[in-house]
């Protein structure tokens, strides 16, 4: 295997396992979080604002590692410099 | 299919570029700035007021009380930083329906310069409601073992900001982009809402995290001697 195909498979098969290995971690915890939101606001119904705030910032915070997963899978597959390379090395012979 | 807006060049001269970030950005800042002006021309105090105006007063007092909610005991010095975040932000994501829009948060560019505005504005705020040498002296809170965290963690605070946001207005143009060479009308659509939906809240989280890092930069850490109140006998 030459190395355009290396570099291919390898970028193809990384992308395809960060996204779906990054997203458990923070669906789990997510789950659990609006759990413990939930027991809280039939707790105390008078401070839904402040315990539907603070959700939401802390569900954001939780997503930002699935995020930063999603944009290392995206980079892969539409922003590969290593790729680039390779193609522009191809092109130039 | 392009990663994100930037890569669209309308115009460019040597170095300078006008791709599709900046044009989407000031036609952003076109109409949030001429539509308010239009609608504060004539202000009035009484009970009859024109819708705009009470749509205008609705979502700054809604601000208001946000900022105040967090902590912040003074919320008309913030609310012209806070408030411009939350409605720029806010504002690129809604636009998503107008066709052929991208919105300019979905560019790198775009997010990391907002993330680096907050990174200035708290030691701004912060040095002004304490002073320098209290504001340093809170790096150094709870023990000086904690000074390379407590910088490390200003400075990771802000990428994440970026990358958040970036991440997540991206994700949505892109989805929807590939959705419609695969699929007719109706998922797209649905994609479309959910985008729309994401972008509010993560127009709403930027904000009030910003909110939260100026509050923790303007905590008085010394107990006021006039909160303590004589109980009425």
């Amino acid at each position: 295997m030459d190395n355009m195909t290396i570099i291919a498979v390898a970028s193809i098969v990384i992308a395809g396992i960060t996204i779906s290995l990054g997203s458990i971690g923070p669906a789990l915890a997510e789950g659990r979080a609006v759990a413990t939101a939930l027991t809280s606001l039939a707790q105390q119904p008078d401070a839904s604002a402040t315990i539907t705030r603070t959700l939401f910032v802390g569900l954001a915070m939780i997503e930002s590692i699935a995020i930063y997963c999603f944009v290392v899978s995206m980079i892969l597959i539409f922003a590969n410099p290593f790729w680039n390379h390779v193609i522009a090395q191809t092109a130039g012979k | 299919m392009h990663l994100s807006p930037d890569q669209i060049v309308f115009w460019h001269y040597g170095f300078l570029k006008l791709n599709a970030t900046i044009v989407f950005t000031w036609g952003l800042m076109l109409m949030m700035a001429g539509g308010s002006k239009l609608i504060t021309r004539n202000l009035s105090i009484g009970i009859q007021r024109s819708r705009w105006q009470n749509l205008l007063e609705i979502v700054v007092t809604g601000i208001e009380k946000q900022i105040a909610e967090v902590g912040l005991s003074r919320p008309e010095k913030y609310l012209g930083f806070l408030g411009t975040l939350f409605l720029f932000v806010a504002a690129a994501a809604v636009c998503t329906v107008i066709p052929g829009y991208e919105p300019p948060t979905a560019s790198l560019s775009t997010t990391a310069a907002l993330a680096l505005c907050v990174f200035v504005a708290v030691p701004f705020f912060g040095v002004e409601e304490q002073g320098v040498r209290n504001y340093l002296k809170s790096y150094a809170k709870p023990t000086i073992i904690m000074l390379p965290f407590n910088i490390i963690s200003e400075l990771s605070r802000t990428l994440a900001l970026a990358v958040r946001l970036f991440g997540n207005m991206m994700s949505g143009a892109m989805i929807i982009g590939i959705l419609l060479t695969i699929t007719p009308f109706i998922f797209p659509i649905i994609m479309t809402v959910l985008g729309l939906l994401t972008g509010m809240v993560q127009a709403y989280i930027f904000s009030i995290l910003a909110t939260v890092y100026i509050a923790a930069a303007t905590r008085d850490r010394k107990p006021k001697p006039e909160s303590v109140q004589a109980i009425p006998a």
